[in-house]
């Protein structure tokens, strides 16, 4: 049986390669194949070195030929003995002797001209094609018969050369010139050339002139040099000639992307290929690197950057939003290597778990696994990079074990920039899964606490594995709102916080990155950045003796969630930036597009995937030197965040964070801050109601008793109000004042509001003792004539120095000071019981009693009528003042809901000023 | 964080003496401050004290875990310990069994130790005693209950089970959500 044979037509041919039949590969060559022959020397075989042993041999035989033949000519031309004796090895001297009659005239001519020509020859050599065409053709030569028939070619050309140089002795040309004359007399030369007499010998002496042909200078020169010697010549040519003609190709090529053309609109709607668009993306680049030369006339510089935008979202896929913002961060060509960083991922980095071994064990440990390792590098003990592995680097033994971790590179950074010490108090406010914190744990060998928080619980989880596993024992894990944290705990040594962000660092991880962010999703992150470091300061202890830093970090590149945020840290609590003790990294932006940060952000640092390999990254270190939360105020980068970015930094905002970054200490404590919005937003309603509390009452009487005052003063052109008398409603100019007061002088802030507060809560006397109002008015002036920035104390001072001049008048605000809640002003009595309370504290100021007791008298009785009509005014204002207040703060709310209801205050106080000014 | 019922400490420490013998003493009378079991969701917590204060400002339901989790009690009231308590387990225990390099990953996969993979085992561990599993170069990877005496051992079918599996490091990943 068996399978038979089929050999009849019918038989079917099967279609294609068969099952076990194997394609052959297209053919290849091996280098030295593909290389040209003619641009390289082989290496001479043992056959072809005696080939060439022979040539040489033969050639030195016919030299001797000539030679003897041309002294046969000499004796037939009857020269001297000696010319012929000497003729062997010198031809100039032969020229010399050989001069003649016959000759004399070109002789010398062509020596003349010969020298003149030697120099330029060499140089224009190089440049020649034929000659080229002829080296190579002379390399190539293997066969003896070959190489004869050059030698006779050659001895032609030496003759048509002579014969040339003979005939056109002024002709001062270019080799080019010279060869065509020479290839079209060539057939007279041979002809003639027997016909002169010396022809023989001044063949030599044309040759050794005429450079152009380095073949005839080898075969002329046989006697003296060596194969080997003539084939380096031939090669040190040949050499120069391809460099030159690279140089030249090169030239060409650039002078190609000179006439880069912009695209038509058809061109851009058809892409026809990602290998195009990457052209096109070198060439704009090229186009950007030096535009004025290289620019399409009427093309501007954004059209080209545009057209930069398109192709670089249409090569690496990310949408416009991101690669604009990347556009503004990296210079073109350190984009490019960015984006072309991004596409690829890092190396596989492990942290050797110290609470359980050593690097040097683990290493090899991993090693007997197959695992290829290497340190991460000198600026860390504990991190190894995994080149390959043989086996699931994230399940071996040794990583079940916890003797290792996986985590990026970058990770390690924030934990060394924070540096904890044993037996401190740590928080890791965003501690998923638990890299960072369980490195903190590693570093403190597990004494101290480590809070570990995150928000999400479904991430805690991987905390509580990987700390189980990794032994930290040290360590207490919760589920917060991290922005809450500090109603949880304070206090504590160190606080790192790894922000979550938008991930623009590490997108060779996440690619997702590329084509998901906007700018909502930056807003909001950076939103939640801010809330987090602001909660992340408070938590952190700045009467620690070993710390009070606080880390920031994020994985995102962009400044808005970097710079920005420390930035706007920086101006709202008492924190200075502090060099992050890595030493390498690039410095953190100081300017950014519109933005002008605190110059102390160059001592944060930031890490690119092309610069530092591995992942972008962003650290910076704050100290705290005051527990004490700064007044918040208003300034642009709120309301650039309200607005979306649109507003620039003025030069008003840099002075106020010098102003809350330096001198916080002096600033008061935050207790009194708390309670100040509240009672400032209560005053419009008091003003209005006419029930009051005690408070309500001392807060509503100064103001009003201001009001009247000015009133007065403005009928007594008393020059100290001289700024209120424009006013039409003075209880507003007051109040305005007052808030510009604080505006300008944050440390007197507090307290001035105290009083201010306390002022308008008496107010809501309605009967007022004219001695008040005057005091008030007088407290008035004297805030507003007092240079903006005097202490706190030296303020209150003079106030109670004014009010002490006049024994009568009640004044409201000391008492208020002592006691506000137990003071219920209703009448002249408790204002008389009040007015004690100065006099006794203070006697010192008798700077303005002259003039605060002169309008009194005459005050009286105007504002006694003038009362209530004022008080209506002033109610009207407050209304106003709080719708304004309201907007102010709707906006604020959506950063900081708690902190910022003074500075609006402040802001519409500013703007009442500059109306009143107008 | 609760203190355990008298009882439940019973329970509890006489478990733990399953594994580590006289030396449950140790875990409680330490040179580096007081360490005390509390319990949480019937969780029990091995925590220093000093931590123990800090963790208790944690609102309950916001605290995920604190110190080392050593294991949990089931509904009928028994103690089961967890591979978390490894750490603590492994240096103390008195009896130990090496298993071979290819029998690892049988084990880390949650299989029992069978005559084949064992590599050593401590001598005169006694039946039903709570042994630690280590690997060759001392790591240890889990802990489980000896079926047989070290004696018996030596005489034993090469398909016999050896060890009965309690808890492996295999569990940090094979069910990281149910680890506590």
């Amino acid at each position: 049986m068996g399978r038979k044979a089929k050999f009849d037509e019918t038989k079917k041919v099967k279609k294609g390669p068969g099952r076990k039949a194997r394609k052959q590969p297209d053919p290849v060559f091996k280098k030295e194949l593909l290389v040209d022959e003619t641009t390289t020397e082989k290496k001479l075989t043992h056959r072809q070195k005696q080939r060439a042993a022979k040539r040489s041999k033969k050639k030195a035989e016919i030299v001797e030929k000539r030679k003897a033949l041309k002294q046969a000519k000499k004796n037939v031309a009857k020269q001297t003995e000696v010319e012929v004796d000497n003729a062997e090895n010198d031809s100039d001297e032969e020229i010399a002797q050989g001069f003649t009659d016959d000759n004399k005239e070109w002789l010398k001519l062509k020596q003349k001209g010969s020298k003149k020509q030697k120099k330029p020859a060499e140089d224009d050599s190089d440049s020649d094609q034929v000659e080229d065409d002829e080296d190579a053709s002379e390399i190539e030569e293997d066969s003896e018969a070959e190489e004869e028939s050059e030698v006779e070619e050659n001895v032609k050309n030496k003759k048509a050369d002579k014969k040339k140089a003979g005939g056109e002795k002024y002709k001062v040309g270019t080799l080019d010139d010279l060869f065509k004359d020479s290839d079209a007399e060539n057939g007279d030369a041979t002809s003639d050339d027997d016909d002169e007499g010396s022809s023989n010998k001044l063949e030599y002496h044309s040759d050794s002139d005429d450079d152009d042909k380095g073949s005839d200078d080898d075969e002329d020169d046989d006697d003296d040099m060596l194969p080997i010697e003539k084939a380096n010549i031939k090669l040190k040519k040949k050499q120069k000639e391809d460099k030159k003609l690279s140089e030249e190709e090169m030239q060409l090529n650039i002078a190609k992307q000179d006439v880069f053309a912009f695209p038509s609109e058809h061109e851009l709607q058809n892409p026809t290929s990602l290998q195009d668009v990457l052209q096109r993306i070198k060439d704009v680049i090229h186009v950007l690197g030096n535009f004025s030369n290289l620019k399409e006339e009427g093309r501007s510089r954004c059209e080209y950057t545009d057209l930069l935008l398109q192709d670089l979202c249409t090569y690496y896929s990310y949408n416009e939003f991101l690669m604009e913002i990347l556009m503004q961060i990296f210079p073109v060509q350190e984009l490019i290597e960015f984006l072309e960083a991004s596409e690829i991922a890092r190396p596989v980095t492990i942290r050797t778990n110290s609470l359980k071994t050593r690097r040097r064990e683990l290493a090899q440990a991993l090693i007997n696994r197959g695992v290829n390792l290497d340190p991460v590098g000198k600026w860390s003990k504990v991190g190894l990079v995994v080149y390959s592995s043989t086996v699931p680097i994230g399940a071996t033994p040794e990583y079940l074990a916890g003797h290792y971790i996986l985590q990026g590179a970058s990770s390690f950074l924030p934990v060394m920039a924070l540096a904890p010490q044993e037996n401190e108090r740590i928080l890791d406010m965003c501690a998923a899964p638990g890299g960072k914190a369980s490195h903190i744990a590693a570093i403190m060998k597990n004494t101290g606490v480590l809070f570990a928080n995150d928000a999400n619980k479904e991430r805690t989880k991987a905390i509580v594995g990987n700390f189980h596993r990794l032994g930290v024992a040290n360590s207490v894990l919760c589920n917060h709102d991290g922005r809450e944290f500090p109603n949880v705990m304070k206090g504590f040594d160190r606080v790192l916080l790894d922000a979550p962000c938008t991930g623009t660092g590490v997108i060779a991880k996440d690619p997702s990155v590329k084509t998901t962010k906007d700018q909502k999703d930056i807003q909001r992150c950076f939103n939640i950045q801010r809330q987090l470091l602001l909660a992340a300061i408070d938590c952190c202890s700045a009467k620690s003796s070993t710390g009070g830093y606080i880390v920031y970090s994020t994985c995102s590149i962009l400044p808005e969630e970097n710079e920005w945020v420390v930035n706007y840290a920086l101006k709202r609590r008492n924190v200075k930036l502090v060099p992050t003790g890595l030493d390498f990294g690039t410095e953190g932006f100081v300017k950014y597009r519109h933005h002008r940060f605190h110059p102390s952000l160059k001592h944060t640092r930031r890490f690119y995937p092309h610069t530092h390999n591995m992942d972008g990254f962003f650290v910076a270190k704050l100290k705290k030197f005051s527990n004490v939360i700064p007044e918040p105020f208003k300034d642009e980068d709120d309301e650039e965040v309200d607005a979306k970015q649109n507003g620039d930094d003025h030069p008003e905002e840099e002075k106020s964070e010098t102003e809350n970054t330096k001198p916080a200490p002096v600033k008061r404590s935050a207790p009194t801050n708390a309670a100040q919005p509240q009672k400032k937003k209560i005053k419009p309603n008091a003003q209005a109601s006419p029930a009051n509390d005690a408070q309500d009452a001392s807060k509503v009487q100064p103001t009003e008793n201001k009001g009247k005052n000015q009133k007065k003063n403005k009928n007594q052109k008393n020059k100290k109000n001289k700024q209120n008398v424009v006013n039409s409603t003075e209880a507003k100019v007051n109040n305005t004042e007052n808030a510009s007061g604080e505006k300008t002088e944050p440390a007197n802030k507090p307290q001035n509001e105290n009083i201010k507060k306390k002022n308008k809560k008496n107010k809501q006397n309605v009967v007022n003792s004219t001695e008040e109002k005057v005091n008030n008015t007088d407290n008035a002036s004297g805030e507003k004539t007092e240079p903006a920035n005097k202490p706190q104390n030296e303020n209150i001072k003079k106030k109670n120095k004014k009010n002490k001049g006049k024994p009568n008048t009640a004044n409201v605000l000391p008492s208020a000071q002592n006691d506000s809640t137990s003071v219920t002003l209703q009448n002249k009595t408790e204002v008389a019981q009040t007015n004690q309370s100065p006099n006794k504290k203070k006697k010192k100021n008798k700077k303005n009693k002259g003039k605060n007791q002169a309008p009194d008298p005459q005050s009286k009785p105007i504002n006694k009528n003038e009362n209530k009509i004022t008080e209506k005014i002033e109610v009207a204002a407050a209304t106003k003042l709080k719708d304004k207040l309201n907007k102010k703060k709707k906006q604020i709310g959506q950063i900081n809901t708690n902190k910022d209801k003074n500075p609006p205050k402040g802001q519409a106080g500013k703007k009442f000023n500059k109306k009143n000014k107008a | 964080m609760k203190v355990l019922s008298e009882e439940r400490t019973r329970i509890l420490f006489e478990k733990l003496t399953k594994y580590i013998g006289v030396n449950v003493k140790q875990l409680i009378d330490r040179a580096d401050g007081t360490y005390c079991f509390r319990e949480k969701k019937d969780r029990v917590y091995y925590i220093s004290e000093r931590i123990l204060h800090l963790a208790q400002t944690v609102k309950p339901e916001n605290l995920i875990s604190a110190g080392t989790c050593f294991g949990k009690f089931t509904k009928t009231n028994k103690f089961r310990l967890h591979i978390t308590a490894l750490s603590y387990v492994a240096p103390y225990a008195p009896y130990k069994v090496w298993v071979k390099p290819s029998a690892e990953q049988q084990f880390l996969y949650g299989h029992h130790i069978i005559k084949s993979g064992l590599s050593r085992i401590t001598d005169n561990t006694p039946k039903h005693h709570g042994v630690v599993i280590c690997t060759m170069s001392d790591i240890p990877i889990g802990f489980g209950v000896a079926a047989r005496t070290t004696a018996e051992c030596r005489h034993a079918d090469p398909l016999a089970t050896i060890v009965f599996h309690q808890a492996d490091v295999g569990e940090y990943i094979r069910a990281e959500d149910t680890l506590t």
